[in-house]
């Protein structure tokens, strides 16, 4: 530590080389942070553990197909599940299609399946009591400033009403919180009746988008996805039912793989950022070649020199790495909210803190250690002669 | 002052005790024997002028005998140690205790102020920052530069830069201060400060000193001079 003024000094001998160093780096942590971040959110979805104790069942060939109503009573029926519920996509968004709203239709005991979502008592009352009631999430009730007992026309981009119009008068009779371990995006999410979809849409009746059970004992998971399956095979309607956690995890492989995506255009920027403070780290060393012959020439070991260069890169990345992860973390919500939400970048969680940082130490002495090796086995006499 | 100079000589052994010292460099095949058995003792509190024609081996062994570079051959003992059979971490914590450094281009460093160039070798030792702090203000202060502490090496003259290096050399109290052409690149009005600093180290804090120069005036601030020619040692007395 009392080294420091020294590393300090060293880093900033070229000021204009050193900037424009950290400038490469912050960018390039800015990206890595809003990338990772992205990813992070698209994950976390699927690892919910409260998702390991249901199961989702949707049409064995493509989620967006429905499935019949009449199911609903069998799977009920089948050992080991507790209770069955359903949902349908409603593609819903408010005033204009960039607002999207992430909207359900829900059979009655829907809520009670997702002990996550937090809606006191009596307003769970008025929703179960009101054909056009709706729930929201407080974050999205916040976005547009909707308060208990507003009317509001939620549109669907897919489904129209009976009457033609494509715009949906809802009732909001209840905001809810969620809790902690709730997956990614409930605290955005609307809630209405399966009932008033049901019989206002003009596509039809009696479908079904997909069923949630919750299991009596989540390790007999696998067993009970098979007597559900077995239902239906086949019929038209043939299912696939897997748990909460597996299906989330497949609908974000089919928005394709985020992870390989992030880690080939991070993998990329990584490395020219080597090669560039790799360069920066070995050019300082040289120019400083006769100041690191004074220092051994005074006394300091050779073991120290190293660390001291080591010291140097590793401190050149985390200054540049912090603040381009803490641009990302004050810009990702700021966009967020800047765009209504059609951007939803998130708040960055704190493992791409931990794998930021890990990545700064790695990438600074990476590019530390030959410019270090250098300055140690540095020769005093040689050096101080200019050989 | 001659009392005073036979008191501060110790009774027993020289300070530097040199036997049989050669060095050699290898380069490529060839070998180029620079020094050849040199036989030298020094007397501590002694100031001594080391002069001889370019490439006559005085930097070699100067930079022998301050333990920057170990010799092919022969011994150096200073202080009853043997520093030619010191490993490369051992010498660098000897020299940090016992000798200070002082070079033609003053060897500053350019980042750090005066007062922390000064402070630079008591990092290596176990006082805190004040006490540092301290010490370094009292090392400018005998240099004449209090009221420069703060100034870097470039807004300094070049005696003042070398003033700044003879300070950070004293800081750490060595008992043996090397130099090699300290005045070497300074006019002669700066040169005779730093030459009259040097004497006063010699005579008021019993620093034994080993100059290498080409100025004949610099020698004069010396008690003995020393010849080396083609790496052998010829030793006249001064006028
Ligand atoms: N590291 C080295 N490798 C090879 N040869 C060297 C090395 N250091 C010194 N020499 C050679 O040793 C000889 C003596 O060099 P040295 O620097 O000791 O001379 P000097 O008396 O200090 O000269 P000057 O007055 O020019 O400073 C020269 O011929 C020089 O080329
Ligand atoms: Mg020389």
């Amino acid at each position: 530590m009392k080294y420091l003024h020294l590393i300090w000094a060293a880093l900033f001998r070229r000021k204009a080389r050193t900037l424009l160093t950290l400038v490469s780096i912050i960018a390039a942590f800015l990206l890595f942070g809003m990338l990772d971040s992205v990813n992070a959110a698209f994950h976390a979805g699927s690892q919910s553990a409260l998702g390991a104790q249901r199961l989702v069942t949707s049409s064995r060939y493509s989620i967006i197909q429905p499935l019949p109503l009449a199911l609903a009573s069998r799977i009920a029926a089948v050992p080991g599940v507790e209770k069955v519920g359903h949902a349908n996509w409603f593609g819903g968004y408010y005033q204009e299609p960039k607002n999207v709203v992430f909207s359900y239709a829900i059979s009655p005991e829907y809520l009670d399946l997702y002990p996550e979502i937090r809606l006191p008592a009596a307003q769970r009352k008025v929703f179960d009591a009101t054909q056009t009631g709706a729930v929201v999430g407080r974050v999205l009730a916040r976005r547009y400033g909707w308060k208990i007992g507003d009317q509001i026309p939620l549109n669907s981009s897919i489904f129209p009403m009976k009457n033609g119009s494509k715009a949906w008068p809802m009732d909001i009779v209840g905001i809810f919180d969620v809790s902690k371990d709730a997956a990614n995006g409930l605290d955005q999410a609307l809630f209405f009746h399966w009932k008033y979809f049901n019989e206002a849409n003009a596509f039809g009746s009696g479908s079904v988008g997909w069923y949630i059970e919750k299991l009596a004992n989540p390790a007999q998971a696998d067993r009970v996805a098979q007597r559900i399956d077995a239902l239906s095979a086949n019929s038209p309607n043939e299912t696939k039912t897997q748990t909460e956690q597996a299906f989330q995890a497949s609908f974000v492989k089919q928005i394709g793989n985020i992870g390989l995506i992030v880690g080939a255009i991070m993998g990329a920027v990584f490395f020219t950022l080597i090669l560039l403070t790799g360069n920066t780290m070995a050019q300082g060393v040289r120019e400083r070649t006769s100041e690191l012959a004074v220092l051994k020439t005074l006394g300091f070991s050779s073991r120290s020199v190293l660390a001291m260069v080591l010291a140097e890169s590793v401190l050149l990345l985390l200054i540049g790495g912090l603040i381009g992860l803490g641009i990302a973390a004050v810009l990702g919500p700021a966009v967020t909210r800047g765009s209504g939400g059609l951007v939803n970048l998130p708040a960055l969680p704190p493992s791409t803190w931990v794998d930021g940082i890990a990545v700064m130490v790695v990438i600074g002495v990476l590019v530390g250690t030959l410019p270090a090796w250098r300055a140690m086995r540095l020769n005093i006499v040689d050096a101080l002669t200019g050989r | 002052m001659n009392a005073t100079l036979s008191e501060l000589k110790p009774s027993a052994a020289p300070l530097i005790e040199i036997r049989e010292l050669s060095k050699a460099y290898v380069r490529g095949k060839q070998k180029v024997e620079v020094l050849h058995h040199i036989d030298l003792d020094v007397a501590e509190g002694d100031f001594l002028a080391l002069m001889g024609p370019s490439g006559s081996g005085k930097t070699t062994l100067l930079n022998l005998i301050g333990g920057l570079d170990t010799p092919s051959g022969g011994s150096i003992t200073v202080g009853g140690k043997r520093i030619d059979r010191m490993k490369a971490g051992e010498l660098a914590r000897w020299r940090a205790a016992n000798v200070g450094f002082i070079f033609q281009f003053y060897n500053l460093m350019p980042m750090l102020s005066a007062q922390r160039n000064v402070e630079l070798p008591l990092l290596l030792t176990k006082l805190s920052r004040s006490e540092r702090r301290q010490r370094a203000a009292i090392a400018l202060k005998l240099v004449g530069l209090e009221d420069r502490a703060s100034h870097k090496p470039a807004e300094l003259s070049g005696g003042q830069q070398q003033r700044v290096a003879i300070a950070r050399a004293i800081v750490s109290d060595p008992a043996l201060l090397v130099c090699d052409e300290p005045t070497g690149d300074l006019d002669r009005e700066s040169a005779e400060e730093v030459l009259g600093l040097l004497r006063l180290l010699n005579r008021e804090h019993g620093k034994t000193i080993i100059m290498v120069t080409h100025d004949p005036k610099a020698a004069e601030f010396a008690h003995h001079v020393l010849h080396l020619d083609k790496g052998t040692l010829v030793e006249q007395a001064t006028a």
